[in-house]
């Protein structure tokens, strides 16, 4: 029936019906990724966030919470250029990270 | 009571304990490298909650510690290990025999400079939390005051929580002085724009909450959660501060008359000789290991070593105060043992 309007889908994260196999595997080559404590230094220096979007931290929650193709749509933005690496708090290796982002999730992009 | 009590520093901890043992009728020696007593607290201006001045809180605990024996602008030179006592060699020439130690060698401050992105050193406009402090005291800075002061701020985590660094500890006290700097710059300069650039803002102490919610009610100081990554001068010697709003999810920019880092304690090089001296191990975070980081930590794991304040770790005031009257009774009973 049409009621000439409807109700917008729900925005919240549904936990439960998140699959996060693939981020385990992320997690199992790259443990530093649960370092990851949001400060946001990454995407304050990031040379491409400017103009893209692009933010490593939001990538990293984006994956956890299930919302996959969003972190995919920041990541082609990356240039490789490793500013990240250098201002991370946590000593993360964000360039290597990104690379391992990359391979794991590759196939849901095609 | 003849037993020599060596108290190596003579900041806050070490006069707190100075005065306890006096007034269980001991007679302690304090060892102090510089040409004061008091250590970091006697540069401080005021200290938080209440907005205490430091100079009271340091110049009764001296008036309390005075019959001790000071020894100022004297370094430890070796400390040997005898059979059941150690034996001190001061930089002045004098050798002390004693049984009891207490390392009261506080924290150092981290070298701001280190971090490069941030400019201290680099640019002008740009200070730590000790250089303000002083300007409190002295007003004695070309950097502050002389310029605009429209828009101020400060950056948390200086040296702390930062594995660059090589301090991931949390320096546990600087949130709570960046508060209070800041609500004292406002009222200063009322016109101005104070900031405060954050990852998490650690309130746990009495009264920190209160002192938090002031500052943004009652001053408009502006908190950003966002750790700053880079710092750079434009032309008229202002600085550009960039960061992310982490919360908005963007990134900020904005120019500052004067930025403040809260540069974060470590442990100090003094606290690692005398650790070294003695063969005292150090704990995973860089600073003094106690026996048990729970039941005992104002004991050593060596027989006759006890440690006050923040050479085991990131301490406020009182926190200091606390622990330098613990280990004064820890020492009596000590000696009270030795005795039988």
């Amino acid at each position: 029936m049409d009621f000439g309007f409807r109700i917008s889908p729900s925005s919240a994260v549904n936990l439960d019906n998140v699959d996060l196999e693939k981020f385990e595997e992320l997690h199992r080559i790259e443990p530093d990724v649960y370092k990851c404590m949001a400060c946001g230094s990454c995407s304050a220096t990031c040379p491409a966030a400017r103009f893209s979007g692009m933010s490593l931290r939001k990538v990293i929650l984006a994956l956890q919470r299930g919302k996959e193709k969003e972190a995919l749509a920041m990541m082609k933005n990356c240039m490789l250029c490793g500013k990240c690496t250098m201002v991370c708090p946590r000593g993360i290796n964000t360039r290597h990270l990104i690379l391992s982002i990359c391979r794991i999730y590759k196939e849901e992009t095609k | 009571m003849k037993e020599n009590i060596v108290i190596i520093g003579g900041g806050i901890a070490g006069l707190e304990a100075a005065a306890q043992l006096l007034d269980l009728g001991y007679k302690p020696i304090i060892i102090e490298k510089n040409d004061h007593l008091g250590g970091h607290v006697a540069d401080w201006n005021k200290l938080f909650p209440d907005m205490t001045p430091a100079n009271d809180v340091v110049s009764s605990l001296v008036a309390r510690a005075a019959d001790a024996n000071i020894f100022l602008n004297t370094e430890i030179s070796f400390v040997n290990r005898l059979n059941d006592s150690y034996n001190i060699m001061l930089s002045n020439g004098i050798s002390i025999i004693t049984r009891i130690i207490l390392l009261a060698t506080g924290f150092s401050l981290f070298d701001a400079s280190r971090k490069e992105e941030y400019g201290y050193g680099v640019y002008d406009q740009v200070i730590t939390n000790k250089d303000l402090e002083h300007w409190f005291n002295t007003g004695d800075d070309p950097r502050i005051g002389d310029c605009a002061m429209n828009a101020v701020g400060f950056v948390h985590c200086v040296g702390s929580r930062d594995e660059k660094a090589r301090n991931s500890q949390c320096s546990k006290v600087c949130c709570i002085t960046a508060v209070k700097q800041a609500i004292e710059l406002k009222q200063m300069f009322p016109e101005s724009m104070v900031y405060c650039f954050y990852m998490d803002l650690r309130m746990f102490g009495k009264k920190f909450e209160d002192f938090y919610i002031s500052a943004q009610r009652d001053y408009g100081i502006r908190f950003i959660r966002g750790r700053v990554s880079e710092v750079s001068e434009n032309i008229d010697g202002r600085v550009i501060v960039k960061a992310e709003d982490t919360l908005s999810g963007k990134p900020v920019k904005v120019t500052l008359d004067l930025l403040v880092l809260m540069a974060g304690m470590v442990c100090s090089p003094d606290s690692t000789k005398v650790a070294n001296m003695t063969s005292l191990p150090l704990d995973s975070d860089g600073f003094l290991k106690s026996r048990d980081n729970i039941a005992d930590i104002i004991d050593s794991p060596r027989e006759g070593i006890f440690y006050a304040g923040a050479c085991t770790g990131p301490k406020t005031v009182p926190e200091t105060l606390a622990e330098a009257r613990a280990a004064s009774l820890k020492i009596h009973l000590y000696i009270k043992g030795l005795e039988k």
